[in-house]
């Protein structure tokens, strides 16, 4: 499966094919649109709807202040409740533990409810490699697995895809994973998803391992949930012997009074519900019930450096709504795949590169992915200010500067490839601060306009590619002012 | 009251017009406005670009030129943005960095004394009718900045409602941005140009034959889009729009 993210371009050009495929930005169109008028019309609905996202925000600031203190006591408690804690400070490290676990319990084969951080560190792949199949789940995540595809948004990864595309990919690809799709499926939504259930059916009995995420733990008595609207979440959470929980280190609350903040806000930002349909909460192992064997690994994978940001770390007091995807007008034309990671939209645009670094094409060019809008940040149930990280990274791009990379400090150079730029905003910088030259440089425009082209040259092309360029007036303001205000004493 | 006009860069090089509407506005309504010859720029573009340390020096240079005045008028809402919202930022980014109070200290006095043009007239001001007149079919795009950092809010539609003569159409998905974004334009210009021509689209459904927003820089994305889709409308500066009577209408 062509699962990874590896070596993509950069935004740019990977949302130029997006927004010439029209099939995909009216798919893209209408599944954002339904969805970001239900969701506000679902929050309206909430008199507090400003007091819970204040206190999603600091609930969430505390503990990740406080995450060290946190997380110590989430161990504690897991392991009392009969589970096994394991920390994986990158990618590879959780590959590796998951692996061994799934090797040690003897089986080939596991199941996987949706977890967004096994997708941010490719386990799926290193499951293959050594010989271990993961089926997933979430109907969602079962189409873009079956379609050899990358998921392109948060809670609907299938987005993409309208309806017949998914009876295409059901009827070819279901045989060669388990039990074939009905002789003759259509693509009406009741008879495809009954293709699915009868598909994973099969699956979940069969199971003896289970992998999932989590959307949030609980410090005080080491209990992981996971909402979901399906419940193939919770057969998955069930049914296996062994439970592998694989969970970023930021999804931590301390007590279970927090949660009932995020189980208003959650679901009706997200689905637009006023509460998700399935709640599955789980605590260690229990004798009579449930998986017998319990992991947890906690991975960090760039998260203590993204925690050592000032303004950087409110990305990791997202809940993973998608609600700023489905309000994101940029996301809405590039598609969640130009984002090169399972994490899209204006969310992706600044965890990713701080997860990962601004080293590759399109970890620099995701801070630029966004006109800065703010529409982001207006439905963000915990008040991530978007726009002020992307300026923020922007900046630590163009000009470099000290970051947190392994928990040691390090000096970034800044990025190729803006030196042009850069001259260019040091001579307005300078032109502003200097009014005189800047008069003149007016009056030459306006006397040499006769002359102007109607095109931009150089990098400025691809705006007036698509845009007329307004014409310079014979006369800026500022000499119209001295002309008819001159003899008044004006300023300075 | 002394009263300065911030023009903003754009509309000074490009846009005098506005400018001139804006001084034949508040003088009719008997507001002496003056014009500080030293005034460039705020740095929005250089702060969003991620050139703070660009942005830093104009921001000083905007607290020198302005800072004697009662009140800072802009015919720009996100140049009215850049001042309110983001230079008390930049004064904490740079007390965060160890260099003290002193940007921050600078900065201060103009935040607070910084209108966008709409919001000085409605809540300085205190009028609606501004006694404009303009018999047109128009269109009122809300621009981000003015929308969201400003929360402009009802202003600009109590305005044009009171303008003679003026038939105002609702925008449908007024609220979403045209894709202008300064350099995002140009570092994004697939993507960007796709969100100008829904917007151009959406405006044109209405049957308007003005485009109307309170920032020149949209305008002249989405005229220049407009202009090569060969659509009837046009862009209008709001302030344009308030200028014109009916003894000096505006064409
Ligand atoms: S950033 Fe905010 S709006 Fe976006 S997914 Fe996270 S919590 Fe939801």
């Amino acid at each position: 499966m062509s699962g990874t993210f590896v070596g993509m371009p950069a935004f740019p050009k990977a949302a130029h094919e997006a927004v010439g495929n029209t099939t995909l930005r009216a798919n893209l169109r209408h599944a954002t649109h339904t969805i970001r008028d239900k969701r506000a019309k679902a929050v309206a609905e909430l008199d507090d709807w400003a007091l819970l996202r204040e206190a999603g925000k600091q609930i969430k600031d505390h503990t990740l202040r406080h995450l060290d203190t946190y997380l110590v006591q989430l161990e504690e408690a897991v392991t009392a409740a009969g589970g096994v804690v394991h920390w994986a400070a990158d990618a590879d490290e959780a590959n590796r533990i998951v692996t061994r676990l799934v090797k040690e319990t003897g089986e080939s084969e596991v199941v996987k409810v949706k977890s967004m951080a096994t997708q941010e560190i490719g386990l799926n792949e290193a499951l293959e490699a050594a010989g271990i199949a993961a089926y997933e789940t979430d109907l969602a995540e079962l189409i873009v697995q079956l379609g050899h595809d990358r998921p392109s948004h948060i809670l609907v990864p299938a987005i993409h895809r309208n309806r017949g595309e998914i009876r295409d990919i059901f009827t070819k690809e279901m045989g060669a994973w388990g039990r074939p799709a009905p002789e003759g499926l259509t693509d009406t939504p009741a008879e495809l998803a009954e293709a699915a259930r009868l598909h994973l059916r099969e699956k979940f009995l069969r199971a003896k391992v289970g992998i999932s995420g989590a959307n949030f733990m609980v410090a005080a008595t080491g209990t992981l949930v996971v909402v979901e609207s399906e419940g193939n979440g919770r057969m998955c959470l069930t049914l296996p012997e062994t439970l592998i929980s694989v969970v970023g280190i930021e999804k931590i609350v301390p007590t279970w009074r927090d949660l009932e903040v995020f189980l208003q806000t959650l679901p009706r930002s997200s689905t637009a519900e006023r509460m998700n349909p399935y709640t599955s909460m789980w605590t260690g192992t229990s004798d009579s019930d449930g998986p017998q064997t319990f992991h947890l690994v906690l991975i960090d994978n760039g998260r203590t450096d993204t925690l050592a940001d000032e303004v950087g770390r409110q990305a990791l007091r997202c809940i993973r709504c998608s609600a700023c995807l489905n309000v994101c007008p940029v996301y809405e034309r590039a598609g969640g795949h130009a984002y090169g990671s399972v994490y899209p939209g204006p969310i992706g645009a600044i965890l990713s590169p701080q997860l990962r670094g601004t080293a590759s094409e399109i970890d620099a060019s995701l801070p630029y992915a966004s006109s800065l809008c703010g529409a982001c940040y207006e439905v963000c149930p915990v008040a991530i200010d978007i726009p002020e990280v992307l300026v923020h990274l922007r900046e630590r791009v163009v000009q470099g500067g000290e970051v947190t990379r392994r928990g040691a400090k390090v000096t970034l150079k800044p990025a190729k490839g803006h030196a042009g730029e850069r001259a260019a905003m040091r001579a307005a910088r300078w032109a502003f601060t200097h009014p005189a030259a800047l008069a003149t440089g007016q009056r030459l425009a306006a006397r040499t306009r006769r002359f102007h082209p109607r095109m931009l040259p150089g990098p400025g092309r691809a705006w007036s590619a698509t845009r007329d360029l307004p014409q310079v007036p014979a006369e800026s303001f500022r000499d119209w002012w001295q002309r008819t205000h001159g003899s008044k004493e004006s300023g300075k | 009251m002394r009263v300065a006009l911030f023009l903003t860069c754009v509309n000074d090089t490009l846009y005098p017009d506005t400018g001139r509407a804006v001084v034949k506005l508040l003088t009719r309504l008997g507001v002496d406005i003056d014009f500080p010859m030293g005034q460039t720029c705020c740095g929005q573009a250089h702060y969003n670009t991620g050139y703070r340390h660009e942005a830093e020096p104009l921001a000083r240079k905007f607290s020198d030129v302005f800072g004697e005045y009662d009140a800072i008028v802009t015919p720009s809402g996100s140049c009215g943005a850049m001042v309110r919202e983001l230079y008390p930022r930049m004064g904490e980014r740079a007390r965060a960095e160890g260099r003290g109070d002193g940007l921050a200290a600078t900065l201060a006095p103009v935040v607070p004394k910084t209108y966008e043009l709409t919001e000085f007239l409605v809540d300085v001001l205190g009028v609606t009718d501004v006694g404009a007149y303009y018999p047109h079919t128009v269109t009122y795009h809300p621009t981000c900045h003015g929308l969201r950092s400003l929360g402009l809010g009802d202003r600009p539609y109590q305005l044009l409602r009171a303008v003679k003569g003026l038939d105002l159409k609702e925008l449908p998905g007024a609220q979403e941005c045209c894709g202008f974004g300064g350099t995002f334009a140009v570092k994004n210009s697939d993507v960007s140009a796709a969100m100008a021509e829904d917007k151009v689209r959406n405006a044109g459904s209405t049957g308007a034959d003005v485009l109307c927003a309170a920032d020149n820089s949209c305008l002249m994305h989405l005229g220049g889009t407009m202009s090569r889709l060969h659509t009837a409308m046009r862009p209008v500066h709001i302030a344009e729009i308030l200028a014109s009577t009916q003894e000096e209408p505006l064409s």
